[in-house]
């Protein structure tokens, strides 16, 4: 095990795959010389050149587009968009184009490309660059969606994500660029469609993504004061969505909460409340609560930013409805 | 700018087949139409009617691993590509049998052993497809190309702006064929663009443009040909601008109303088939198009008869392409 920060295990994961693979390459816009506004990037220009680690003009459509059709040309392109907020451009190639032709060309094509971006709020950035638009992208048939919450996560499922066949949305949030964790030194590869179970507990099944499960592991540990254990379970992946995990720790605590840090309104948090609705009903002693970001575009000053946003009180105040 | 030399002409065999491969556009697409007035198709048909010297001749010196992205409007592509009469009409008609298995329709058609990757239907995404399939090309030193058909209604979006800087800037191996039919489905292009001429454009890139006779094949052959062979030596991508016109409508749906009839006459005696049929005649005598022509019409009816009586597919779920919410084992 090694102790890296969040930023550097994806940019391990791109160095390794790179290594491996020659047919993986990198594109997208400040990523070569700069190593990326995130610097997830970082240095990878001088260890493979120009060739396979591009800037790109500021091009969101045509670049996510590119990534599709590349993929489906035989190599491996592993996209950056910026800001998750950017991603309304790339939704043609994703929705139109990637998760479209494998099916309706009966197989002829896989298309094994890798969208990378981060979202989320908290960092001051304003409306048009703290969204989570999970939704968006977990919507689309064809896709595969995963959201790391830690390095370990993060390391594993990037390579994952490059590996498969399938178009994958690699999820990150700006706030974890810098979290600090232990990344296996085995190859760790995690395989996409799994969540992780991050606490234990018998009381309530609190069901995260991204920044939020270390929102609801704090919650989790604030509520155990008070005499209530939470089970907190990772997703992970958003799409393919491991509803097994999700039976089974209903099973165990009988109630949910479900928290994601996109809007609520026909948010991923949604899909989560109804998919627990139909497969764990009986199990259930209490309503499925949801903790979201208000509908409302997310503001600047930070007063409003925080009362908007998902926190570790409101998770504890769901919680405390599900359980009352 | 592409200089059309002697050195690019078609051979008389590669001729040949232009003219048979665009009367068997042109008979498919005349079954069609009257498929559709009996009411046996489903959904729109896009025909190319009229225009089918570009979708032919400008894929004829293509390898079959050159990849090719066309639109809503493909038939004379599908055809151009080399892919089978047969598979492309079951696949219109939705059949097991057809190219996609009937997932695809007759916008979507593709064929990876035909480098047909393929029909799209969201106009101008063609042309950023192109340019991706062209940076795999360059990523994987192959001296393959990629070609992009599109029409001047693709030609406003900002993709076709986004994806050429790209192409110029990467100096990519894709070559931008701007089939210019006059029509946005019943918008003119003169509504569309403040310039009748696009191809002026690619000056704006950085890459060779010129507009061209789109009905006459063998300027089509000769133009893009040149065009080809600088892509494949690396030296970047170009616009060829064919100009051409759409006979018959946007689609079967097409209420019509808005071409003038007097533009219609010109460009009918424009007829890409007819003026390849003049040329083709005093080279090898009208006896040998005869037979050319009843062997196109006669493939055509051939794979009507098939197609229609293939089975019909049944649904599968696709679960490696396909994740859905559902548990893992």
């Amino acid at each position: 095990m090694t102790s890296l920060r969040y930023a550097e295990a994806l940019n391990r994961a791109l160095r390794e795959e790179m290594t491996r693979d020659p047919m993986v390459w990198l594109f997208g816009e400040d990523i070569a010389t700069y190593g990326g506004v995130f610097k997830v990037t970082k240095d990878l220009l001088g260890e493979f050149g120009p060739g396979r680690v591009r800037d790109t003009p500021i091009s969101e459509q045509t670049l996510t587009a590119m990534a599709v059709t590349a993929a489906m040309a035989g190599t491996r392109p592993v996209l950056e968009i910026m800001y998750a907020d950017f991603l309304p451009l790339s939704i043609d190639a994703l929705v139109n184009q990637a998760g479209v032709f494998d099916y309706i060309w009966g197989g002829q094509v896989s298309i094994p490309m890798v969208l990378r971006t981060q979202g989320g709020g908290g960092a001051g950035a304003g409306a048009q660059h703290s969204k989570s638009l999970d939704a968006f992208v977990a919507h689309i048939p064809g896709l595969k969606v995963v959201a790391p919450a830690t390095p370990a996560d993060a390391y594993g499922l990037l390579k994952a994500a490059i590996r498969d066949p399938n178009p994958v949305i690699v999820l990150e949030h700006k706030l974890l660029y810098n979290l600090r964790g232990e990344v296996p030194e085995d190859g760790g590869l995690i395989e996409i469609g799994r969540a992780r179970t991050a606490r234990e507990g018998r009381d309530v099944s609190i069901f995260a993504t991204s920044r939020m499960v270390h929102l609801s592991l704090e919650a989790a540990e604030k509520l155990a004061a008070e005499g209530i254990e939470a089970e907190v379970i990772d997703l992970r992946s958003l799409r393919p969505l491991d509803v097994g995990a999700i039976v089974a720790s209903v099973a165990k605590t009988h109630h949910a909460v479900v928290v994601n840090e996109g809007w609520r309104f026909c948010g991923y948090g949604a899909e989560l409340s109804a998919t627990i609705m139909e497969q764990a009903f009986d199990d259930l002693d209490a309503p499925v609560e949801r903790v979201g970001a208000m509908d409302v575009a997310i503001p600047y000053s930070e007063p409003l930013e925080k009362t908007v946003l998902p926190d570790v009180e409101a998770i504890m105040a769901a919680v405390r409805r599900a359980r009352r | 700018m592409p200089d059309p030399s002697l050195a690019n002409a078609p051979s008389i065999e590669e001729h040949l087949e232009i003219f048979r491969k665009m009367v068997v556009v042109r008979r498919l697409e005349e079954a069609l139409r009257e498929m559709h007035r009996q009411g046996k198709t489903r959904g729109p048909i896009h025909c190319c009617d009229g225009q089918e010297a570009v979708g032919v001749a400008a894929t004829a010196m293509l390898r079959p691993t050159d990849l090719l992205t066309s639109t809503h409007r493909g038939h004379a592509n599908y055809v151009g590509k080399g892919l089978s009469t047969r598979a492309i009409v079951a696949e219109i008609f939705g059949r097991a049998t057809g190219c996609c298995g009937g997932r695809a329709g007759h916008m979507l058609v593709a064929d990876i052993d035909h480098g047909l990757i393929g029909g799209n239907a969201i106009v101008g995404a063609g042309i950023p497809a192109a340019t991706g399939m062209a940076a795999a090309i360059q990523l994987k030193k192959l001296d393959d190309v990629a070609m992009c058909i599109f029409g001047d209604g693709a030609a406003q979006t900002g993709i076709c702006h986004e994806a050429m800087n790209i192409a110029a800037l990467w100096a990519l191996p894709v070559v931008f064929v701007l089939e210019h039919n006059a029509y946005g489905l019943t918008v003119a292009a003169e509504k569309q663009s403040s310039i009748e001429t696009l191809s002026v454009r690619a000056a704006g890139y950085g890459m060779p443009g010129v507009t061209i006779d789109g009905n006459d094949a063998v300027v089509v052959y000769r133009t893009i040909a040149d065009a080809v062979a600088r892509a494949r030596r690396g030296e970047g991508p170009s616009l060829v601008e064919c100009r051409t016109y759409r006979m018959t409508g946007f689609s079967t749906s097409d209420m019509g109303g808005y071409q003038s009839a007097d533009e219609m006459a010109a460009w009918a005696d424009k007829d890409p088939i007819r003026r390849t049929w003049d040329v083709l005649a005093a080279e090898v005598g009208a006896a040998r198009l005869d037979a050319l022509t009843a062997e196109a019409e006669a493939e055509v009816r051939d794979a009507f008869e098939t197609a229609l009586s293939d089975p019909f597919p049944v649904f599968e779920p696709h679960p490696a392409s396909n994740p859905h919410s559902v548990a893992l084992s």
